[in-house]
């Protein structure tokens, strides 16, 4: 193969790296419209909540010394997925479940509130500047290629990143598929009256997709920090604005959606940061969302929304 | 009363989750090694008494919440006087009002007439944005990109072609209202959340391009010692440049660096009162009428025989045309503007304005523009917790009063 075509591999491998996390952070998105129809605005907060909590179980396990890394990263993990859990289900208590029903743009003004408190937040609580964390998985699995010119690698921690969002990824789905409690989570999205008056309990099942997506997040906030080795509290806004362009792109409402825009936004990311000024990445995610949104609202995968009266 | 205690021991234990990691410990990089640190102990005291509040607050919460039933709401109504009076006074009172504004500064020191005339800005921003936001109902996260645009006008065309304040100013507008018309035109068909999201994108993009332009824009550093307005030709500095003359030297007073300051805080004033009388005649206006009938029912409008779009679209271009007469007053008043002053946040803060003084109320955006500016100045010791607050003041207020301080009142004639 050229150098060229490796270079191109290469970006592609890491577009797909960035891009399964995208897909973590966007099914939040994507799972809370389809059931209630807003924008989580706070949600790219919650993944930086993630990274904060992981980072830190992280250090102190560490700190104690003697415990195996896979421990100290799943331990890490279930932490994270609970706080962040927590926070994603009060969030929805606190500032949402009040305004269910009223007009759309004052649930979304309510979004916008809680994200830009909870960026302060942490912010005072952990300080506004970069926490750096050296890396702890280096190395590569796989290296081809000449390396006079060029050599394709995919390192561990890339490995870790696909590994990790593949099981999630199936989990879920198995989960929404199969379980009861996934059933009803498809019957609050096709209609929430509907399921309310068939018996169930649709708030406990609005507070479960909360509390799902916020778990994601978490996910993605420990992938990603691990693999940028730097987190500060204004990550989830960009973030956040990514996922959420991920999720429009594959179809919001659609989970397999969600994980394909994520993808696709991974690669398109690392392919303009590859061959323009890599500044320009973050124009290409919002050119890529307005374009859609403009040519094909539905996205890849969703389905045309009807307007009501 | 088992059903609250139930509660009361979970919402606390809650509380307790979410502060405990975040409040309770703090990462600090000593060198390169990361290592975590516990708070000391008056935040963790803080962190048991925000416990107990939570605790005690949900189990007595029904009883709390009869307790606040029973408190008289404060009518602001039964303050107004009579609507004939009123009448009567309300020419007296503007031209009291407008004389205060302009004797006023003359009589207190530089940086009161200075945090004036920034409270001025954000009045203005407030309204254009209030004509998108309240009027149109369109919700428009990337305001600050056509304040940008209206900023970089002035700064552009007063560096590279040395164009004067006053011939800036109708351009700066006219190019901030041609982005929002560019923008808007395909906009405008999406659904409300997804045109926020798309201005916000836009606002972004903007900022982007300016920090990455470095050719043209100066990129982060910005571009500064930009020309202030002039009266009449007349500059106010200590000394005139090539062919032209100083305020002072023309009246014969002696230098003072607060003429510039009260003068541009006078300009302030006039536009303000410009963009106040023009979006108040516009409201009364078909026009007008028609942004809020848009926005209470968009399907009632359409089917009768109102065109969204060239309603919306001129809501959306008057909105950035506003924002471009704020944008190119700012940098002439700053000096310096570089793409740091043009982030999101400061989206959020005239959002915040919109939202607190009442959606569609022109006084009440005027006065929470005066709260939110003043506000942050008075309590400079608070000045960390300014967004934090900013945040947590937009979710209270769309649970407890989403109509705003003043809520919106329409211009109506009634029939006796």
């Amino acid at each position: 193969m050229t150098e060229a075509s490796l270079y191109l591999l290469q970006q592609i491998i890491n577009g797909l790296t960035i891009g399964s996390t995208y897909a973590l952070i966007a099914i939040g998105y994507t799972m809370v419209y389809g059931i209630i129809g807003m924008i989580n605005f706070a949600h790219g907060e919650i993944y930086m909540i993630g990274s904060y909590v992981s980072f830190i179980v992280i250090t102190g396990l560490l700190a104690m010394g003697n415990i195996a890394l896979p421990v100290t990263l799943f331990a890490a993990l279930l932490v994270a997925m609970l706080i962040a859990g927590t926070y994603g289900w009060s969030i929805e208590r606190v500032a949402y479940r009040p305004l269910r029903g009223s007009n759309r743009l004052i649930a979304l003004i309510s979004a916008i509130g809680m994200s830009i408190f909870l960026q302060n937040f942490v912010a005072l609580s952990q300080g506004s500047r970069d926490v750096a964390l050296a890396p702890l998985i280096s190395g590569s699995v796989l290296e081809f290629g000449s390396l006079e010119t060029f050599a394709v690698t995919i390192s561990w921690m890339q490995l870790l990143i696909w590994s990790v969002t593949l099981v999630t990824m199936t989990a879920l789905t198995l989960f929404i598929s199969r379980s009861r409690m996934g059933r009803a989570c498809r019957a609050c999205a096709e209609d929430l009256g509907m399921t309310n008056l068939l018996g169930i309990d649709t708030n406990r099942i609005i507070s479960l997709t909360f509390i799902i997506g916020a778990a994601l997040a978490a996910i993605a906030g420990l992938l990603l920090g691990l693999y940028y080795g730097v987190i500060n509290p204004y990550i989830g806004f960009i973030a956040g604005l990514k996922a959420f362009t991920a999720a429009v792109l594959g179809g919001i409402g659609s989970i397999p959606g969600a994980m394909l825009g994520g993808l696709i936004l991974g690669v398109a990311e690392a392919l303009t940061a590859a061959y323009f000024p890599s500044e320009y990445k973050d124009v290409v995610a919002f050119g890529l969302l307005v374009t859609i949104l403009l040519f094909r609202p539905t996205g890849i995968l969703g389905k045309p929304e009807v307007e009501k009266v | 009363m088992r059903g609250t205690l139930y509660n009361a021991v979970f919402s606390a234990g809650i509380t307790l989750i979410l502060a405990c990691l975040m409040l309770g410990v703090r990462l600090s990089a000593e060198g390169t090694r990361l290592t975590v640190v516990g708070a000391g102990a008056d935040r963790w005291e803080w962190i048991l008494a925000g416990v107990a509040v939570v605790f005690f607050g949900q189990l007595f919460s029904p009883r709390l919440d009869a307790l606040f039933g029973r408190i008289p709401k404060p009518s602001l109504g039964a303050l107004k006087p009579q609507d004939s009076t009123l009448k009567r006074l309300k020419p007296w009172l503007l031209a009291a009002l407008i004389v205060g504004l302009v004797i006023w500064p003359f009589m207190v020191s530089r940086g009161a007439v200075d945090l004036a005339t920034l409270t001025l800005i954000y009045i203005m921003l407030g309204l254009g944005l209030n004509i998108v936001v309240g009027l149109a109902g369109l919700l428009d996260l990337g305001y600050v990109a056509f304040y940008a645009v209206g900023a970089y006008t002035y700064a552009l065309l007063s560096e590279y072609f040395g164009f004067s304040f006053w011939a800036c100013l109708p351009i700066a507008a006219l190019l901030a209202a041609s982005f929002g018309f560019v923008l808007g035109f395909p906009v405008l068909r999406l659904r409300g959340d997804y045109l926020a999201i798309v201005t916000l994108g836009f606002g972004e993009m903007i900022r982007i391009l300016l920090n990455n332009w470095t050719g043209i824009t100066g990129g982060p550093n910005g571009i500064s010692g930009i020309e202030k307005p002039t009266l009449f030709g007349l500059e106010f500095s200590r000394r005139a440049g090539e062919d032209a003359q100083t305020f002072h030297e023309f009246f014969g007073i002696d230098y003072n660096s607060g003429h510039k300051v009260i003068f541009l805080y006078l300009i302030a004033v006039l536009l303000v009162c410009v963009v106040i009388y023009l979006i108040n005649r516009l409201m009364r206006m078909p026009i007008g009428r028609a942004w809020e009938a848009l926005r209470e029912d968009e399907i009632a409008c359409r089917s009768l025989g109102l065109n969204r779009t060239v309603i919306k679209l001129s809501a959306f271009t008057l909105g950035a045309s506003t924002a471009g007469f704020a944008g190119c007053f700012f940098a002439a008043r700053q000096g310096f503007i570089s793409p740091e002053s043009f982030i999101f946040i400061e989206s959020a803060i005239i959002l915040a304005i919109v939202v607190l003084g009442g959606m569609g109320s022109q006084v009440g955006v005027i006065l929470a523009a005066i709260v939110m500016t003043i506000l942050p100045e008075l309590a400079r010791e608070f000045s960390d917790y300014r967004m934090l607050m900013f945040g947590l003041l937009m979710v209270v207020m769309m649970r407890w009063r989403p109509e705003g301080l003043v809520p919106m009142k329409r211009p109506h004639l009634e029939l006796k």
